[in-house]
């Protein structure tokens, strides 16, 4: 699985999904939770937006200065016997990771969950090699369980199934015989799961944020399965976007904090690991070797230009908890693995306009994703800026918009025209009109007042209306 | 090793529109430091009431007791949850805390199978870890606002002592307890810039292991241990 996680056109998707009312009513109660936990976790804090405004500053400064970071991170990490491998593209990636996988001879892989490698495509990769990959996120672990469901969300992959699905899968997959109770599943999960961490060649990580004084790396986890995938495995491979990184331990638990309080409302989650090298001399667990893959795949076209904020993301989707679409679609609409706002941003950028040009238009630039991201990335706004290059740059505004902008053109080009075409308005849409509503519209309204009404032409129109207020008339 | 570096780090410097700077540290002037002044007037009474607050909200059992009476206590508490195997690092504040006589004695001679970490046995330390039902590590640092141990690694001080058992305690001298994870974070910044070597691992825990990604609900206990006891023990 690449970032690109279907073929649907996203209207279709939007279509078929619209449909799925379990899964709407699963997103619409983990929006709810999620986003209350944020704030609750945020109004705790007090002084949220100090903490925000530091966040930013904080990632604006990596990005400014990601040459020297970068640098600093890798000298650290090979002065503690570490390897690094900067890869330009998704394949020098997984191609490194499959030279270091086969020099050490490994069958058995155990992933800590990571967007960067299902963005780079390096489970089928693996697998295609002949690996066993197990992914240990027990969200992560249900869908791969069930033939590579791909996941709905960035913090909580398994969003879109219900606990009956799960057992489901579980009976099928793993012989299992209990109920639904989520308890008796993850029990489960957790004793078929310890036994492939004890016999795993290989462990491999994504990279909340590397720390770039000390060359660590930092992972943030609730179930200990980074802790697990990175203690037992003789070799460790942790993968990480070019972006994430830090400058010292001190905007480490900077960003920790707004990750951690924005994706769950926890203060900390159960475990924040940072990790410096392979194990040193005489120690008994950790990785004997360390390798660390660094990957640009698309990002450095993003720096120095209009879009480079949304390299400040750090992954918590508070954007997606907030985001009206995204709770009406879901995040398979989206064709992506990165669903919601930061995903209609991120999107295109990576994988360009061809595919997802539909993406900057899942919006209604109502702004809640930009007052809810930790970093204040000003996603809306992204969002627009996608739309204007769209149309402006690469001339492929859809085609009802083409349309209705050539017939407003048309229609508002003289004044005898717009005139005529304004006063009409109302009884045009009379046929179509209800309590001064349109809730089925004709030609390019049909698209919007199948979603939502419309409100009905004034049968006064605004011009007359200023003519009679300027003769002091009683025109409302 | 490190490849491609070069190449990269040049087109990075390009995209940014200016040449390649691996040899000036950038300065740092940030504008906002809210964390200056988050709980950093607060008197350590204050911070062991929020430290105990937040332990019920980490599903922690919190103990508080008294160097005297620590023995007793983490018998008991081992005792609560069922017993040996245990897991222990190789660590002198054990005997500081005058729980050589528990460790070396009392335990062996009910049975009770204790493993010390021993970094000569390489990895059957991780097999003992493993079937351990009981691991138990001191704090290094504890942090009041989000109810966490933080656990740096070396020779006798195995990483998975508080990962692989059943069940966990972390015994927690009084004076580890600093406000946050700011604290924390200068402290380890403060050494790195000193030219220390830090822990290859250092691992902030904060309860034990669980799991939302069912239906949203909370399930304790996953790859992790299923539950935590913080023993918080007067030592100044």
């Amino acid at each position: 699985m690449a970032m690109k996680i279907g073929e649907g056109k996203f209207k279709d998707n939007v279509n078929k999904n619209m449909e799925d009312t379990f899964m709407r009513g699963a997103v619409a109660g983990a929006q709810e939770r999620l986003r209350t936990r944020r704030l609750d976790a945020a109004e705790e804090l007090g002084n949220w937006e100090e903490w925000r405004s530091h966040g930013e500053e904080i990632r604006q400064h990596v990005l400014n200065n990601l040459d020297y970071y970068l640098h600093e991170l890798t000298e650290n990490i090979q002065k503690r016997g570490g390897h690094v491998f900067f890869a330009e593209t998704a394949d020098e990636a997984n191609a490194y990771v499959r030279e270091v996988v086969n020099s050490k001879n490994g069958k058995k892989i155990l992933k800590a969950k990571s967007m960067v490698t299902e963005e780079i495509g390096l489970n089928q990769m693996l697998e295609e090699e002949g690996c066993e990959v197990i992914e240990t996120d027990l969200g992560e672990y249900i869908l791969q369980l069930d033939e590579h469901d791909p996941p709905s969300h960035i913090v909580t992959p398994a969003l879109h199934k219900n606990k009956e699905q799960i057992r489901d899968v579980f009976t099928e997959k793993l012989d299992y015989k209990l109920t639904e109770k989520p308890e008796e599943l993850a029990l489960h999960a957790r004793e078929k799961l310890r036994q492939e961490f004890l016999t795993a060649d290989i462990g491999i990580t994504g990279c909340n944020f590397a720390i770039a004084e000390s060359g660590s790396v930092g992972l943030v986890t609730n179930e200990g399965n980074a802790g697990l995938v990175t203690d037992l495995p003789k070799t460790q491979i942790t993968v990480m976007g070019m972006e994430r990184i830090v400058p010292t331990f001190e905007e480490f638990e900077v960003l920790v904090g707004l990750l951690t309080r924005s994706a769950v409302g926890q203060k900390l989650t159960s475990y924040i690991t940072a990790l410096t090298g392979p194990r040193m001399d005489g120690e008994a667990d950790g990785p004997e070797e360390f390798h660390l893959v660094i990957v640009d795949n698309g990002r450095s076209g993003i720096l120095g230009t209009e879009f480079q904020s949304v390299l400040q993301c750090i992954r918590c989707a508070a954007c997606i908890n907030v985001c009206p679409v995204y709770r009406h679609i879901g995040g398979h609409s989206y064709n992506s693995i990165y669903p919601g706002p930061i995903g209609a941003v991120l999107t295109p950028l990576l994988g360009g306009y061809d595919d997802f040009k539909d993406l900057p238009y899942a919006s209604t630039l109502c702004a809640a994703c930009t007052d809810a991201c930790p970093v204040k990335i000003p996603l809306h706004e992204l969002l627009h800026k996608h739309r204007q290059v769209i149309v402006e740059r690469e001339g492929r505004a859809p085609i009802s918009e083409k349309l209705a902008m050539k017939a407003f053109g048309l229609g508002a080009a003289s004044n005898p025209m717009y005139a005529a075409g304004s006063k009409m308005a109302s009884a045009m849409m009379k046929p179509f009109t209800k309590n001064d509503r349109i809730s089925s519209g004709p030609g390019p309204l049909k698209a919007w007042t199948e979603i939502r009404e419309f409100p009905a032409p004034n049968k006064e129109r605004f011009r007359d209306w200023f003519k009679e207020h300027e003769k002091g008339g009683g025109g409302q | 090793m490190i490849h491609h570096r070069d190449a990269f780090l040049n087109n990075v410097a390009k995209q940014l529109g200016r040449s390649r700077n691996t040899t000036v540290k950038p300065e740092r002037n940030w504008q906002f430091r809210p964390q200056d002044k988050t709980l950093t007037n607060k008197t350590p009474d204050e911070l062991m009431t929020i430290f105990r607050d937040q332990c019920r909200l980490i599903h922690t059992e919190l103990i508080e007791t008294t160097g005297e009476k620590l023995a007793d206590v983490l018998e008991a508490t081992v005792n609560l949850y069922g017993g040996g195997p245990i897991s222990l690092w190789d660590d002198p504040r054990y005997t500081e805390f005058g729980l050589a006589s528990l460790i070396d004695e009392t335990w062996p001679s009910r049975r009770v199978d204790v493993h010390k970490w021993d970094a000569e046995q390489g990895k059957e330390n991780i097999a003992r870890a493993e079937q351990a039902n009981v691991g138990i590590t001191f704090s290094d640092m504890t942090l009041a606002e989000s109810g966490t141990v933080v656990l740096f690694s070396s020779t006798g001080k195995g990483r998975t002592v508080s990962l692989l058992p059943k069940q966990y305690i972390a015994i927690i001298p009084k004076s580890t307890i600093v406000p946050r994870m700011t604290q924390a974070a200068q402290e380890i910044s403060r050494r790195v810039q000193a030219g220390e070597t830090i822990p290859s691992c250092i691992n902030f825990v904060t309860g034990p292991s669980n799991s939302a990604d069912i239906e949203m609900n909370l399930v304790v206990g996953v790859h992790g241990p299923v539950k935590a006891a913080y023993i918080v023990v007067e030592d100044r």
